[in-house]
Order: structure tokens, then C-alpha cells, then sequence
């Protein structure tokens, strides 16, 4: 059975949900064989055993990490040559899709972004959600290797043990995979909240929060419910919560299993970047309000008051 | 400092976009075309970098004759001058593809003269995938500068602050290089009525791919290196439950239905 690459995203060897999710359709398609770059592959060996990947590619060096993009796609355009796989999968992340897009050029191979499931029908077929959610598309690589990124919380991630056997790949990266370097990582905000594209809850709020100082509200019914926060692009526009947290057509496309929506009156571009939630639940005044034909519930009410009034009633309720 | 400025014209965001069910590619004549407005920032980007160091602005375009009026419009911002790449064997090129016409087109206009950046949004926002700067940078061997929330120039260096999920990283490189900009790294300007007067007269090229040395077989739907098996509307969402707070009991009834979904 063919090989299909994974490569594993992770914090120092603290490996992202995503990577289970990725190994996991890998395995649906040959047998999943995992690429760790960076230090960490010890701290990382067990999350990749318990998702089934039979051996792991490790790359080590510290310059591939200290460049932009490039490097990666190098190392994986080797492994593609030396082991021909059947698909590589990524993330679909910003850094991710760009890994993708460069070893698409490199290796002469189509690829597919923001899958959110794939299947063994002739060769690699994947879905994908378009236009904010409203067409379903299939797609196949026609050349070369197919490279897929898959949107996180796309599947759930299936335990299988497997060896994760340890392979060490020695790079030479070229002079032009080093155009870009890294000189500083600034973390503007490090919490307890999970990552936006990540998280299984998702709060967010919108113009009807009405300043900076409100968003504490949304805050703290995300940190009841185990939440990240989102933000429409009216927020971050006017600089009430930061860019990162945006979600929706110029931000980020998020598909939780909650999605909840707080003064956001449901705008088309908003809308494309959390349609796939499995369960969408809004509260704002206006019952005119077009986020409420998504909704599975809606409250129309003030958020101010209610938005407190349920942060109470959940964490009573967690105890 | 000689910028060239990809633009991409793509349906209005405001518009509902659907797929022509004769060959899966955008149905554009559904929708009310606009320039994408990541690659507004990117104008304004060059304009404003122009401004601090002199330099011409180009803006380059691949898309049909219809895309002249992006061409025309980022023009009318303050550009010098326009390549429009326009080819019917273009219809339907893929990611691969556009990048290939683009990489193409930016070397000829590098054999005309110096390029020090190349300025793109990091997205489109129709097929929204980010993947065309990257894919550019590798063409062209060219560092890659991407999403890009500040961009600071000092001499034959660039660096740029790339947003990240929990703040930025600092990247550097040496010019030539390929920059994408994130929405909020500036404020567009709007196109003056003196501005939009004189963009009538801006020299705009037009090449083809006969001009670019590509191969039809290369681009277009035939060129594609994936490939649309079947397409559908999701199933509408079933109409869900709404009701009114009235005297505080709104939050009890989330709370309900939220521990009935075991959320809580």
C-alpha cells in the first residue's frame, strides 16, 4: 500500500489536533506516514503513534524552521520524489495552503485546499465547501501527486496505534529556500483559550457588542464554555478586538461544532466563514436580523443582557 | 522603486456566487464584478511605498477584456501604467496556472526594467485559496513576504510583520521579493476625479499568451492540473427554533437547549 504523507503541525513537539484529523483520512487512502520539521519529535512520538502513522519522517535542522515556507516545501518535495507517495496532506492554514502551494509547483502536481473530507474514488477524491458553504464540490488531482489541505475539525480523529517509527531525513536546503527569513516571533496575547480554527466552541461577537471594553462579555462566555472567540469584520474594523480573530470572508473560516454568534447580524461575508458550524446559536436584537435563517437557536434579546445572564447559568451548570 | 501590483477582478462580495453547470467554473456573469479588494491594499501599499521612494507602480491583470475595469480603476488610484494579460484559453486556468501567465508576464516586464517587488493581496475573494503569491515566489525564485500587515523598505531590504494566529513574525529578505498584504495594513484611497481623468491616458499593454511564450495546453480547464468531478447545493439549513427574551428567560432557554446538544 502506497504511502501518504501527513505533515504534522505542532509547538515544539505539542502536536495540533489537526494532525490526528489528517492521519486519520490518510489512513482511508494508503498507509499514513507522518513529517515531523523542528525539535520537539519526542514530546510529538506517542500523539502520532496513537493516530496510526506507521513511521515518521523527522527533520530536524533548525535552519528549515528559521526561513519562511520555502524550506518545508523543499523537504517535502524530496520525500515526494524518494517515496512517490499516493497524497500529501496539510493543514489548512495560512502556512499550510503556501507549503502546499509551493510543492505543487516544485513536484509538478495539482492541489486542492480547504478539503473538508476525502475519499479513495478513483485515486483521491475531495470535497470541498464553497461560497460560504452554499455548493459542495468534489474535486480530483488530474497531475502528479495529489496535494490536499484539509480544513481542521473537518473529521473526527480516529485512534489506531501504529510504530510511528522514527526515520531521520537529512536536508540541503538551496539558497533560494532561504530568501526569507524569520527574525522575530512576537506572541501579542498567549491565554488559555483554544485557537480560533481549532476550537470545538467557538463565541463571537459582533457590532451589537458595541465597544472594546463589552467584548469582556464575550470573553467570558467563551472562557465558560471552553471557547475561542471570534470577532465579525465590523469589530475588527474598528479596532474593538484584534485582526487575528476575525472570522469570515477575509478571516478565518472556522466549521466548530458550536458556533455562537452575539450582535453579529449575519452579513453574506460573515456567513462564509462559519456556515459549516455544526450547530449555529445567535442572540440579537433585531429579529430581522438574516443570521437568524442559520441558526438552530436564536434569541432575540439585548446580548448584554442575556450574553451574562447564560455565562451564569453555564457555569453553574459546570459546577 | 519599481513595484509591479497584481489585481484580480472577482464578484462583488456582496453577491450570492454559483457555479455555471456547463463547465464548473465561476458563473461571472451572474455577479457584478469588482476588483478583489485584498489587492486594493496592495495598491495602495505600492502607492504609498512609491511615494517614499520613487519608482514606477505596474499594475498587472490576467482575467477577460471585462477586467479592464479593475485595470482602469487601480490606474485611477495613482498607478503609472498596466499589463492586462487576456487570452480566451486563460477560462478556467487553476491556481497553477495563473501563476505560471503571472510569473511569465512579471519576467517580461522585468526585461523592460528593473523589479523590486512584487505587491499582491494574500487573497481572492472568490476562490479563496492564498496559495497564488506562494506559487509566484517559487516560479520566480523570489523570497516570499506574505500576509503582510506592515511592510517597511530601507534601501535593498524588506521586511514585513506576517500576521500570525497569536500575534506576528518578523521576516526579512532582499529585494527582489513577492509581498502579500492582509486587509487593515492600510486604508485604500478612493480614485480622484483628476485621478480617474488621467487613468484614461495610462499606457495599458495587452499581452496574450503567444506574447508570454506559454502554451494554451498549459492553462485554462483543459491545463488544470485538478479537476471538478461533480458539484451540488449543500442542503439548506433546517429552519431552527427563535424565540423572544421576555423577562430574562432568554438565557434559559439557551441554557436548554445548549445541555440538550451536550454542550454543558
Amino acid at each position: 500500500m502506497a504511502e501518504v504523507l501527513v505533515l504534522v503541525e505542532h509547538t515544539d513537539g505539542e502536536v495540533k489536533k489537526v494532525t490526528g484529523e489528517l492521519l486519520t483520512l490518510a489512513a482511508r487512502l494508503g498507509e499514513p506516514s507522518a513529517v515531523f520539521i523542528g525539535s520537539g519529535f519526542d514530546a510529538a512520538k506517542e500523539a502520532l503513534a496513537a493516530h496510526g502513522a506507521a513511521k515518521v519522517y523527522v527533520v530536524e535542522d533548525t535552519e528549515v524552521s528559521s526561513y519562511l515556507v520555502a524550506p518545508s516545501a523543499e523537504v517535502l518535495a524530496k520525500l515526494v520524489a524518494d517515496s512517490a507517495p499516493a497524497a500529501v496532506l496539510l493543514a489548512s492554514t495560512a502556512e499550510g495552503k503556501e507549503i502546499a502551494a509551493r510543492l505543487a509547483v516544485k513536484t509538478g502536481s495539482g492541489v486542492i485546499t480547504d478539503a473538508t473530507d476525502l475519499t479513495a474514488d478513483d485515486g483521491v477524491t475531495a470535497e470541498q465547501q464553497v461560497f460560504g458553504g452554499s455548493t459542495i464540490v468534489r474535486s480530483r488531482v488530474t497531475i502528479g501527486t495529489p496535494i490536499v489541505t484539509v480544513r481542521p475539525n473537518s473529521v473526527a480523529a480516529q485512534r489506531s496505534g501504529a510504530a510511528a517509527e522514527r526515520i531521520d531525513v537529512a536536508v540541503e536546503l538551496s539558497a533560494a529556500a532561504k530568501g526569507a527569513r524569520i527574525t522575530d516571533r512576537v506572541v501579542e496575547e498567549k491565554g488559555e483559550r483554544p485557537e480560533l480554527t481549532e476550537a470545538a466552541i467557538v463565541v463571537s461577537g459582533g457590532r451589537g457588542v458595541g465597544s472594546a471594553d463589552n467584548f469582556s462579555v464575550i470573553e467570558a462566555l467563551a472562557d465558560a464554555l471552553g471557547a475561542a472567540v471570534g470577532a465579525s469584520r465590523a469589530v475588527t474594523d474598528a479596532g474593538w478586538y484584534p485582526h487575528q480573530h476575525q472570522v469570515g470572508q477575509t478571516g478565518k473560516t472556522v466549521s466548530p461544532q458550536l458556533y455562537v454568534a452575539a450582535g453579529i447580524s449575519g452579513a453574506i461575508q460573515h456567513r462564509a466563514g462559519m456556515q459549516t458550524s455544526k450547530t449555529i446559536v445567535a442572540i440579537n436584537k433585531d429579529p430581522e436580523a438574516p443570521i437568524f435563517e442559520l441558526v438552530d437557536y436564536g434569541v432575540i434579546g439585548d446580548l448584554h443582557v442575556v450574553v451574562p445572564a447564560l455565562t451564569d447559568k453555564v457555569r453553574a451548570r459546570k459546577g | 522603486m519599481n513595484i509591479v501590483v497584481c489585481v484580480k477582478q472577482v464578484p462583488d462580495t456582496w453577491s450570492e456566487k454559483k457555479l455555471d453547470a456547463s463547465d464548473s467554473t465561476l458563473d461571472r456573469a451572474a455577479t457584478d464584478p469588482v476588483m478583489n479588494e485584498m489587492d486594493e491594499y496592495a495598491v495602495e501599499e505600492a502607492l504609498k511605498l512609491q511615494e517614499a521612494n520613487g519608482g514606477e507602480v505596474t499594475i498587472l491583470c490576467m482575467g477577460p477584456d471585462a477586467a479592464t475595469e479593475t485595470v482602469r480603476k487601480a490606474l485611477s488610484m495613482g498607478a503609472d501604467k498596466a499589463i492586462h494579460v487576456v487570452d480566451d484559453a486563460l477560462h478556467g486556468s487553476d491556481a497553477v496556472a495563473t501563476s505560471l501567465a503571472l510569473a511569465k508576464a512579471i519576467s517580461k516586464a522585468q526585461e523592460a526594467g528593473p523589479v523590486d517587488l512584487v505587491l499582491l493581496g494574500s487573497e481572492s475573494s472568490d476562490a479563496r485559496m492564498s496559495v497564488v503569491p506562494a506559487m509566484l515566489a517559487e516560479r520566480l525564485g523570489l523570497p516570499q513576504l506574505t500576509f503582510a500587515k506592515e511592510v517597511t523598505v530601507d534601501g535593498s531590504t524588506v521586511s514585513i510583520k506576517r500576521l500570525t494566529d497569536d500575534g506576528y513574525q518578523v521576516v526579512t529578505a532582499s529585494t527582489p521579493a513577492v509581498v502579500s498584504v492582509v486587509e487593515k495594513i492600510n486604508e485604500p484611497r478612493y480614485p480622484s476625479f483628476k485621478g480617474i481623468m488621467a487613468a484614461k491616458k495610462k499606457p495599458v499593454e495587452t499581452y496574450g499568451l503567444t506574447d508570454l511564450g506559454v502554451d494554451a495546453g498549459e492553462v485554462g480547464l483543459g491545463g488544470a492540473w485538478s479537476h471538478v468531478a461533480s458539484f451540488e447545493s449543500a442542503p439548506p439549513r433546517q429552519a431552527g427554533t427563535v424565540v423572544k427574551d421576555e423577562n430574562g428567560d432568554g438565557a434559559d432557554k439557551l441554557v436548554e437547549f445548549l445541555a440538550s446538544k451536550k454542550f454543558v
